[in-house]
């Protein structure tokens, strides 16, 4: 065996540095943060003696001292956003109006090209295929399997199984799904579904390779891995309903569907918005599960996988980046709408 | 987030009991014994991908290739050699990801506790400092989560390797950084792209915590350090907690910022580079394949299963509000 724990010695002193990095910030911004105070309130005592000996007016700090520890509080958080978001964000605006070695303006042709080029176009479709299929499936199924479940027997542990793919990384759950969908020419199958298909009589199919069959069939990972954090949710949501509600329905002999039409789906709403949106922004930027299952061929690519082909692997900086800026303005409705709801959602 | 009582549960479930009729009653019961069953299959398909991972994982490298996981049952054979080769393999075509596994560690440890730290210091001020601005700086940090991070990706990447100049005067020189050093652009950038979600989930708990509190420590003369330390720091321990797992699912399971910001090397590139390198170059080695997909699921797993609890209310405290 080759592994040497010695080799791995670098790593672990980094491991350490690193640690005692954040030591030394987080604890020297708090032993700041209580060396301040106590340097104005000996400042304030100095003034007000003097006031009182000399006779001027008397000192007001209050206000200032308070805005002091908001910033001092504030500060790391500001600084490390304003560098690693606001700043790359509009750097990344601006370089997709530049070429792709960021030296000469090229104008808005790098998102005509996004628009014209066949390859981008189905890229795009791709996406609104992803973007319309994900949230809706993962959501009806988590929807369905809340209600279903509820006061089940097994509850807690059957909830645990749907919600475990939610810990697996989406490389894990990837190679996961290409075991089920591999694909034997000749002799015994080990990808399950080829085993299935067989056994129904049916002939072994290349899953990945057939477009647009392997979208779908990447979008069903994608489905398998959220549909628990929906499940989630939604079955808190369910279970938040006013029980003298539900008892009042059921005197009046209402059905369990009609229960579930006019009782549990208008009290869940608010609950079952944050899921869409939130699925869809997930969605939106989904990246591991494509490029780990066909790396973006076979017409699977989408748009937050083509982004890194081209601005890291064809070093097209401009239409990388006009790509993330198309990613970004898909974005900004879906989380205005979740604003305005969270918004209403706390005033009513 | 006050959502799953016991009392409404209890409640319901007593109305549950007293259908009127017999015959009411055996078909209630039946119907709930049928969600049960029904629940249970879906559950148990839900599960099978894994499962057949996990069993083929530990089968003989030509027996995974030949027939399907499932025969294992009838003709058993097992073996941990496949573990053995991905983990501690002669060869770098192995994998050898134990190396990896020492990465996803020391990558993951520092990128938790940076936005931890920070982003609950800046959801107390925001909280419970009254400054000018208050409102607008929270918007501001709730708009960022819009950025997606690709749009972070080229630029933060420059600033790592030719560092920042204005107007020809060097305000950073470059980091330039080789092999494990490299963990440093992971943290910064991963601490960066977590704060916006971070402020927002912690600003949840802190700002719910009860006011007569902080205003009894405000008469008693306590500064605001005092206070963020000794009584805001011990209430929202399970706020810290559902967030660190958060991070830390996020972080350990992430690809795309440790593929830009650790480079592919074997020095620092996590156990999620490798398996996807692995999974492009050598896609029909199932046995390692199997076996490395499984040693990169199983801390998340264990953190998962563990703190569940912890990592439900997280999630409902960032999603429906009570």
């Amino acid at each position: 065996m080759k592994f040497d724990f010695a080799d791995q010695q670098p790593k672990f002193l980094m491991l350490m540095y690193g640690l005692v990095a954040f030591v030394l910030v987080v604890g020297g911004l708090l032993l700041l943060l209580d060396v301040v105070p106590a340097w104005f309130a000996r400042r304030r005592e100095a003034q007000l003696v003097a006031a009182s000996v000399g006779g001027g007016p008397l000192p007001r700090r209050r206000k200032q001292r308070e805005g002091l520890f908001a910033f001092f509080f504030l500060l790391p958080t500001l600084l490390l956003l304003v560098i690693g978001l606001v700043v790359p964000a509009i750097r990344t605006t601006l370089l997709s109006l530049m070429d792709g070695t960021s030296t000469n303006w090229v104008g808005l042709r790098n998102y005509g090209w996004m628009f014209s080029d066949d390859s981008i176009v189905r890229v795009l479709i791709n996406t609104l295929v992803w973007v319309l299929l994900v949230p809706l499936v993962a959501t009806g199924f988590g929807l369905i399997y809340a209600v279903l479940v509820d006061k089940a027997r097994f509850e807690a542990v059957a909830k645990s199984l749907i919600f475990l793919p939610m810990a697996i990384s989406f490389v894990g759950a990837s190679i996961i799904w290409k075991f089920v969908y591999a694909y034997r020419g000749d002799g015994d199958q080990i990808g399950l579904l080829n085993q299935i298909v067989v056994s129904l009589g049916g002939e072994p199919k290349q899953w990945l390779l057939e477009s647009p069959l392997n979208t779908l069939l990447l979008i069903v990972i994608m489905v398998w891995i959220q549909a628990g954090f929906a499940m989630v949710v939604l079955s808190a949501a369910i279970k938040a309903i006013p029980g003298d509600i539900v008892e009042a329905a059921r005197l009046d002999g209402v059905s369990p569907w009609q229960m579930f039409w006019q009782i549990t789906m208008p009290s869940i709403r608010p609950a079952l918005i944050v899921v869409v949106v939130t699925l869809t922004i997930a969605t939106l930027k989904v990246f591991d599960i494509v490029r780990t299952s066909t790396n973006g061929n076979y017409d699977t690519s989408v748009i937050a996988s083509e982004m890194y082909n081209q601005a890291f692997r064809y070093g097209q900086n401009g239409q990388g980046s006009a790509l993330a800026v198309f990613l970004f303005i898909l974005v900004i409705p879906v989380v205005i709408y979740q604003i305005r709801n969270l918004r209403q959602q706390r005033e009513g | 987030m006050t959502t799953a009582t016991p009392t409404v549960a209890a409640g319901t479930q007593k109305t549950d009991g007293t259908p009127t009729t017999t015959a009411g009653r055996v078909r209630k019961r039946l119907n709930s014994r049928t969600a049960t069953l029904v629940s249970i299959v879906i559950a148990v398909v839900w599960t099978i991908p894994t499962f057949g991972l996990l069993v083929s994982s530990l089968r003989p490298e030509d027996e995974i290739k030949t027939t399907g996981w499932w025969t294992a049952f009838t003709n058993p054979q097992f073996t941990l050699e496949n573990y053995q080769q991905v983990l501690f393999g002669r060869s770098s075509s192995s994998g050898q990801l134990a190396g990896s596994f020492i990465n996803s560690l020391a990558i993951t440890i520092p990128s938790v506790l940076f936005p931890l730290a920070f982003a609950c210091l800046a959801a107390y001020a925001l909280a419970w400092i009254n400054f000018r601005g208050r409102d607008w700086v929270y918007i501001s940090i709730f708009a960022l989560q819009i950025v997606p991070l690709q749009m972070a990706l080229v630029p933060l990447l420059k600033f790592f390797s030719t560092g920042v100049t204005l107007g020809g005067v060097t305000l950073m020189p470059a980091w330039d950084l080789v092999d494990e050093q490299k963990f440093a652009q992971v943290w910064f950038a991963h601490t960066c792209f977590a704060l916006p979600f971070a402020v927002f989930l912690l600003h949840n708990f802190i700002s719910q915590l009860p006011g007569d509190l902080m205003e009894a420590a405000r008469v008693d003369g306590a500064t605001h350090p005092k206070i963020f330390r000794t009584i805001v720091l011990p209430l929202i321990t399970p706020a810290l907690a559902a967030f660190g797992i958060f991070q830390f699912l996020w972080v350990w399971n992430d690809l795309l910022v440790a593929l830009i910001f650790a480079g592919g090397g074997d020095e620092t590139a996590p156990l999620t580079v490798q398996l996807a390198e692995m999974a492009g170059t050598r896609g029909n080695e199932w046995q390692r394949l199997t076996a490395g997909a499984f040693v990169s699921i199983v801390v998340p797993l264990i953190v998962f299963l563990s703190l569940q609890r912890f990592f439900v209310r997280g999630l409902l405290a960032g999603s429906v509000k009570g």
